[in-house]
């Protein structure tokens, strides 16, 4: 039994028109998914902008209805009704990309940071103030700063205090969904780092969503890889970046820019190879429709979107 | 765009049988009718009470209402107390004038704001710019009632520019050109007095528009195309600024007919706005309704129109 | 010897914040020669694209000293009329985000067209057309007819940038400003678009400036670099030099700081402090000093200076012979006692 279990998941978004604004037809955002989260270890979701890799994110929180498919989280099913969702609320935290946004710019540090406290435990003033200074501390900022505002923290901070919304309820889970795409790269060390110190710390699981296949590399254990609301790959971060078998895959890999001058010519040259084979193969890795096949299992680890053969 | 058309006209329709359920609910909970001022206080209030009880006045609103948006459907508002004649009979005469002057004002609003809009816009935070602000907030905090009446005086009676009351001068025939001149110089000053404190609005947010789409990335593009800075703002800014203006339309409507009831009073002009007021003292309820249904389909009609000019100038609503 | 087509020298350009200026680029000399990709990398904040819209002259109120010398005629202050002689004729400027860079109003081909308009009226409207047509399809749109009476809104993020890419290139400029052409997109057409970019240059013989923060960009794409902070160049040489041994202390940190695809590493670097807001910069002393506390006082220079440690190889300040990171100091100590 997994830590967390996500199968056969469908976001299905419905599409309006024609005079009365009936439904016509379906955006099918994530078509099908399913993965297994293990307790401690970091699981990166990646995927090109509309992979539905966001949206499976949300609809496992609860902030994007979830079509059908179910969502196991510690043996317990949190897709059947909402009063077992509230416990797990506590349980699952979400970091949110944009530092910017995604606080409320009129609020203090302290009101931002006990909110999510204040709606789970009843604390004292004095206790929920104590907790507040504990987490600033915890997320490397000065535990006077409780009486500012956000504007006055720089990207990094932002985010940070972004984690300490999350982590002061002491969840289980934390679904990150592009935790340092808006950030600068020493900034986005920094927040980096810092994940994965609390994740020892705290005992922590992720959901790590994000496009940069760099930041995907580092941080996670396990890998899947989406595209158009379907996996096409899942494996270990190993697996995936040294022997990758779908030529999405393939593709998404070989597109990374290499720091190393030397291999200019050398990854162009690779690269032209995967494209051609890319064309040429195209219709073996997709149905009609372009979508990718079911997952089969090549090794106890790798899963690779197949089609039936024979 | 069709289809985008027929989908807002559709939704309209609603929101008219709504508009008309609640002025006509309205218009029965005032108190008193006609009956009770106009009628001889030596007649026997029995035989009052049979004509109330004949008018239909008793029965249950929603059947009053069903014969009364009968009538309105078919070009029949009922008869007005006062002037014992057909409601329609007396507002086709005032609607054109209405009309009209509306439309004056509004070219004129336009006419004054857009340039003054633009230019503010355009050298922002100028001395251009702060005076022509600076008059937006005067329009703004000005009471409509006090500088047309203000007008009137200065431009009216001091100067004598321009007539003082009633829409074209008599004895002059209708459909000759003397009588349309006659009817311009008459809405005139009404239509320019309304038409200067509603630029505000206008301004402001054409200025404000303006400002924020300078700093848009295209701009920029254009800018590095080598594009001069007239062609920046006449092919780039202007049309994306515009934008909101032609959405605000409807509203602007819905201001304009706030302001005539004002204007029309204070300058004895002969249109709905007036109507409206002389039958509200009166209590010449059939009149009231009528005026008021017909107030507020010109506003939900403006929203309609905005949004069918929004359609055709932004294609990313014509997409849809 | 290769053709000198951009010559910077000590450009300063301030903004005014409170009745004082700011220099967000500060004291930049630099040379963008023919046929060659120069990619300027630094965090944001650090002035470059500040410096990209002073050499396009895009900037409404800043105050620009120094010379900006394009085939040798100074463009710094010029007149926007002489300006826009150049601009998109001979200068050519792609932005960073597709998204918003076209106006939403113009059809694509219109777009593009005004670009060729401006340089060129003597052509009718149907060899104008033919031109936009052409372009679509040398930066590989498919479907150019059709693309060409569409609206912005219709296209993806990456057909946007091509078409972005299309107007910048739409008079075959000598020179190409490209300020982070391919953030905004993902990897897979990122690289389409790099490589589009490339061939461009190559075809048309162009200098590039290449603005970007991201270091496989530059390790994919560079001739020559020069990293940026805090509105100063710190260190400037050719690509294989600044990639194998980097020297300033901010160039050695930023590619320890990054999360590799290819490689592997424990723990990411993380520079110390923030970048100062442009009203907080130092104005004298080394400017990464505040960063690197551990590193002694007397290590950095009064009033540093760019040295040529290389041919062709600049670094600012002296510091960068005496600095370390904290752990490689640690380890040195661990050695010193066993």
């Amino acid at each position: 039994m997994g830590f967390l279990e996500v199968k056969d998941l469908k976001v299905h978004f419905p599409i309006k028109g024609g005079i009365f604004g009936r439904t016509v037809d379906h955006v099918k955002a994530v078509d099908g998914v399913s993965f297994t989260l293990e307790k401690g270890k970091t699981y990166g979701l990646v995927g090109e902008s509309g992979s539905g890799k966001s949206t499976t994110g949300r609809a496992i929180i609860g902030l994007n209805k979830i079509t059908s498919g179910n969502v196991t989280f510690e043996g317990n099913d949190i897709t059947a009704n909402n009063r077992s969702r509230a416990s797990f609320r506590k349980d699952i935290q979400m970091i949110f990309q944009d530092p910017y946004s995604s606080l409320n710019p009129k609020k203090r540090v302290i009101d931002l940071v006990a909110e999510p406290l204040r709606n789970f435990e009843k604390l004292s003033r004095k206790e929920e103030r104590i907790r507040v200074q504990e987490l600033l501390e915890l997320v490397g900022l000065s535990p006077e700063s409780i009486l500012k505002y956000p504007h006055e923290f720089s990207g990094g901070q932002r985010q940070r205090i972004g984690i300490a919304r999350a982590v002061a309820l002491k969840p289980k889970l934390i679904i990150a969904d592009e935790p340092v795409s808006a950030l600068d790269v020493s900034v986005q060390a920094q927040v980096l780092n810092f994940m994965q110190e609390i994740q020892n710390e705290l005992d922590l699981t992720y959901l790590f969503i994000s496009h940069d296949l760099g930041v995907i590399k580092h941080m996670c254990d396990h890998i899947g890889i989406m595209y158009k609301g379907r996996f096409v790959e899942e494996g270990t971060a190993n697996e995936i970046f040294e022997s990758p078998q779908h030529i999405y895959t393939k593709r998404l890999v070989a597109a990374i820019p290499e720091i190393d001058p030397h291999k200019r010519e050398e990854l162009k040259k690779f690269r032209l190879e995967v494209n051609t084979e890319y064309e040429q193969a195209y219709n073996d890795y997709f149905d009609e429709e372009g979508l990718a096949y079911g997952l089969k299992p090549i090794s106890d680890t790798h899963l690779v979107a197949l089609p039936e053969k024979g | 765009m069709w289809k985008f058309s027929l989908r807002r006209i559709m939704i309209m329709i609603p929101q008219l049988i709504v508009l008309s359920i609640f002025i006509f609910v309205l218009a029965k909970m005032m108190p008193g009718d006609a009956l009770s001022g106009q009628i001889d206080p030596n007649i026997d209030p029995e035989r009052i009470e049979e004509i109330r009880v004949q008018m239909g006045w008793y029965d249950p609103w929603h059947e009053q209402y069903a014969s009364w948006i009968g009538g309105v459907v078919t070009g029949d508002f009922g008869d007005s107390f006062r002037f014992k004649m057909p409601v329609t009979e007396i507002i086709s005469q005032r609607i054109v004038n209405s009309f009209w002057l509306s439309l004056v004002t509004l070219i004129l609003t336009y006419l004054i704001a857009i340039p003054l809009g633009i230019t503010s816009g355009r050298y922002n935070d100028t001395l251009r710019d702060q005076l022509i602000q600076g008059y937006s907030y005067l329009g703004f905090a000005t009471p409509l009632f006090i500088f047309a009446l203000v007008m009137l005086w200065v431009f009216g009676f001091k100067l004598g520019w321009f007539p003082t009351s009633g829409s074209v001068t008599p004895g002059l025939e209708p459909g000759t050109f003397d009588y349309f001149m006659s009817k311009f110089y008459h809405l005139l000053l009404p239509a320019l007095s309304m038409a200067l404190i509603a630029t505000y609005n206008t301004i402001l947010y054409l200025r404000n528009e303006i400002v924020d789409t300078k700093q848009k990335d295209f701009v920029l593009t254009a800018k590095a195309k080598g594009a001069s800075e007239t062609r920046i703002y006449n092919q780039h800014i202007l049309r994306n600024s515009l934008l909101p203006i032609a959405a605000f339309f409807g509203y602007e409507i819905t201001l304009l007919i706030g302001g005539s009831i004002f204007i029309e009073n204070i300058f004895g002009y002969p249109g709905m706005g007036q109507l409206l007021v002389e039958s509200v003292t009166l209590r010449d309820y059939s009149v009231v309704t009528a005026t008021t249904l017909l107030f507020g389909a010109a506003s939900v009609l403006g929203a309609l129109l905005s949004d069918i000019i929004l359609s055709i100038v932004d294609p990313r609503i014509r997409i849809k | 010897m290769a053709e000198k087509l951009l010559e910077i020298k000590n450009l300063k350009t301030s903004f005014r914040i409170r009745d004082e200026y700011h220099a967000a680029v500060d004291d930049v000399t630099l040379t963008v020669n023919k046929n060659e990709v120069l990619a300027i990398v630094g965090e944001s904040g650090c002035g470059k694209s500040a410096l990209a819209f002073s050499i396009m002259g895009l900037h409404t109120r800043a105050k620009i000293e120094g010379n900006i010398l394009f085939k040798g005629e100074d463009i710094a202050n010029v007149a926007p009329s002489k300006l826009n002689k150049l601009r998109g004729k001979n200068m050519g400027m792609i932005f960073q985000d597709p998204l918003t860079a076209l106006n939403p109003l113009m059809k694509i081909g219109d777009q593009i067209g005004e670009a060729i308009l401006l340089h060129n009226n003597t052509l009718s409207k149907s060899q104008r057309r033919e031109k936009v047509v052409n372009l679509l399809q040398k930066v590989g749109i498919p479907r150019p007819e059709h693309v060409f009476e569409q609206y912005p809104h219709e296209l993806s993020g990456g057909m946007r940038q091509r078409v972005v890419i299309a107007t910048a290139i739409a008079n075959e400029p000598e020179l190409l400003i490209a300020d982070e052409p391919t953030t905004a997109l993902d990897v897979t057409i990122q690289s389409q678009i790099l490589d589009l970019i490339k061939d461009l240059k190559d075809d048309m013989d162009s200098g590039i400036v290449l603005i970007t923060h991201d270091l496989g960009v530059v390790a994919e794409m560079a001739d020559r670099v020069a990293v940026m902070y805090a509105g100063q160049i710190v260190e400037v040489g050719d690509v294989l030099t600044l990639f194998e041994e980097p020297l300033h202390p901010y160039t050695r940190s930023l590619f320890n700081s990054i999360p590799n695809a290819h490689g592997t590493q424990d723990k990411l670097h993380v520079i110390q402090g923030i970048v100062p807001a442009l009203q907080n910069l130092p104005r004298s002393g080394c400017r990464f000093a505040p960063r690197i506390p551990w590193i002694d006082e007397a290590a950095h220079e009064e009033q540093p200076i760019l040295h040529e440690v290389k041919p062709g190889h600049f670094v600012r300040c002296t510091c960068y012979k005496h600095f370390k990171f904290p752990e490689e100091t640690k380890e040195e100590q661990h050695h010193g006692v066993s």
